[in-house]
């Protein structure tokens, strides 16, 4: 099976740090996968990576048979990424509609098509679309997030802790959304520190520590792995 | 001499209405220009955190610009083209010739380092001040060129339209709507356009920004070309009120726009534009009641004061995230 994204022997250094240690990893059409870690484990630097906000300084990434390393975030956005940042960073100073509308910079035509579609799915997007995303909770703030980041119609999406900072109901939501979403036919890599949560919904997992993917497999297998527990608390 | 001399003063003359309308139109129309100039400033910091030190040498080559097309077009006692046509080259002139500036600028001095330490890029600003006045005086000498624009029309363009206590050159009139106008399209711009959202979200996170896709290094250079252009207009505005141009214009201009950014809080642009006329007439009102010499006194004394009571200026917001 051809992957979607592939990731083969990153190296990715902040100034003289060097955070990911040769990872490589595979997502499939479709698919959904989970990576998993602990604080400062590189989960968010692997995501700006295959983003290319942060460039590898060895290795390739590419996504739907193209080698997009040397590629600028924009052109890799249009070719079908997407992501739902940490702490949803929404642009708080702007209405719902423009968060929405920033999801589809890219897109031209399909923007109308796409708003339309979340009015229909989210008639409370529809009712708030003059709000300021600022004011809104933190769990509507999340569903913006989420329905902003698939205004692109992506192949790929991105979650960057999905969990952080939302009540236990919130997150349950969330999941769900996620599931939704996968069902759809969308292939997701979602960054999560909590593992089960992460796991029991995906295809596949991987397991960073400290810049090194340490374990990988089915989610399954994962769930089982007596060697997780470990991995999370260091090592 | 005596300090009691350098004071204006308050007597039956300083102490009537129409006096005070002068000092209030003065005011409006200096306001307008630094407002001009405030929002590059502001725009440049809200995308970059950068304070663009250069911004003022940007305005002293666009009101260069406007001398040449004037001289160009044979001068202001007998220009070759209507006045609304030469007025309006001059203006378009300025402002594509800082425009350009501005993105070069952006370009050669500020891009290379912008993932450096934000002194570093604060350093090249100063720099290339410093080399565009140095330039400016190379090319142009040291002898301010004269934009001579009482000689338009013969004059008539500094006569006075009246309207009971209140006065207005048709020069002030012509500067004053000019920035109006350039302020409401970037008003418009940004709020309306999609270039103009693009700007607010790369203002708010720029990191954020470009995981929508967007091409962030397209919209800096957009927001310089704006922000220069804005005050390029700023300069030729300058030329055709004071009637002339040096390779030094812009560092005071430029001091007093920056201010006037602070005072609105900067990155604001409703801001910059309020802070401008504040400015402007703060500076007008010193002059014509107190002493030119104590308008610079007053002006910053203000950015004292409003800075202590509120920190982030008039309309700019604290740093407030909700998670």
């Amino acid at each position: 099976m051809s992957a979607l994204l592939e990731l083969s022997g990153i190296n990715t250094y902040y100034g003289q740090m060097h955070i990911l240690q040769d990872v490589s990893l595979k997502i499939g059409e479709g698919e959904l996968v989970s990576l998993l870690g602990g604080n400062a484990s590189g989960k968010s630097t692997t995501l700006k990576t295959i983003l290319g906000i942060v460039p590898a300084r060895t290795g390739n990434v590419r996504f739907g048979g193209e080698d997009v390393t040397a590629r600028r975030t924009s052109y890799r956005i249009g070719r079908g990424m997407a992501i739902v940042p940490e702490n949803r960073r929404l642009f708080a100073p702007m209405t719902v509609l423009e968060n929405l509308e920033m999801g589809a910079y890219l897109q031209g035509d399909g923007m109308k098509e796409g708003l339309e579609r979340v009015y229909s799915l989210f008639p409370i997007v529809y009712e708030r679309r003059q709000q300021l995303a600022g004011t809104l909770s933190g769990g509507e703030q999340q569903m913006v997030a989420m329905r902003r980041a698939l205004m692109s119609r992506p192949k790929l999406l991105l979650m960057d802790e999905p969990s952080m900072g939302l009540a236990p109901i919130l997150v349950e939501r969330s999941f769900e959304i996620i599931q939704q979403v996968h069902a759809s036919g969308v292939a997701m890599l979602v960054v999560e520190q909590n593992a089960n949560m992460a796991l029991s919904i995906a295809d596949r997992g991987y397991v960073l520590s400290t810049g090194r993917l340490v374990l990988e497999g089915a989610a399954k297998e994962l769930l089982a792995h007596e060697d997780l527990r470990k991995a999370y608390l260091g090592r | 001499m005596g300090g009691i001399h350098l004071l204006a003063g308050f007597d039956s003359f300083t102490l009537t209405w129409p006096y005070f309308f002068d000092q209030l139109v003065a005011g409006l129309t200096l306001g307008s220009l630094y407002a001009l100039l405030a929002l590059g400033y502001s725009m440049v910091y809200g995308i970059l955190k950068l304070l663009n030190f250069a911004h003022g040498e940007v305005f002293m080559i666009g009101s260069y610009i406007g001398y040449f097309v004037l001289t160009a077009l044979g001068g202001a006692a007998s220009p070759d083209v209507p006045i609304v046509v030469l007025l309006l080259l001059m203006f378009a002139a300025g402002m594509l010739g800082s425009g350009l500036l501005g993105v070069a600028i952006e370009r050669f001095a500020y891009r290379p380092l912008r993932s450096a330490p934000r002194i570093a890029p604060l350093i090249s600003a100063l720099g290339v001040s410093f080399f565009l006045q140095q330039l400016a005086t190379l090319l142009f000498g040291s002898i301010p060129k004269q934009y001579n624009t009482f000689g338009l029309h013969n004059g008539s363009l500094f006569n006075r339209i009246t309207l009971g206590n209140f006065q207005i050159q048709y020069m002030q009139l012509i500067v004053v709507v000019s920035a109006v106008v350039l302020m409401l399209a970037l008003t418009q711009l940004v709020a309306r356009t999609k270039v103009g959202r693009a700007m607010r979200a790369t203002s708010f996170d720029l990191e954020a920004a470009s995981m929508m896709g967007i091409d962030i290094d397209r919209v800096i250079m957009f927001t310089f070309f704006v922000g220069s252009a804005l005050a390029g207009a700023g300069g030729v505005m300058n030329g055709l009120i004071f009637q002339n141009v040096n390779a030094y214009v812009g560092f005071n201009a430029g001091l007093k726009a920056f201010t006037a950014a602070v005072v609105g809080g900067i990155g604001s642009i409703k801001g910059a534009m309020f802070g401008g006329l504040t400015i402007g007439v703060a500076q007008a009102f010193a002059t014509g009641y107190l002493s030119s010499a104590y308008q610079d006194v007053i002006v910053f004394a203000l950015l004292v004061v409003i800075l202590l009571m509120r920190p982030t200026g008039l309309f700019g917001t604290p740093a407030l995230q909700k998670v």
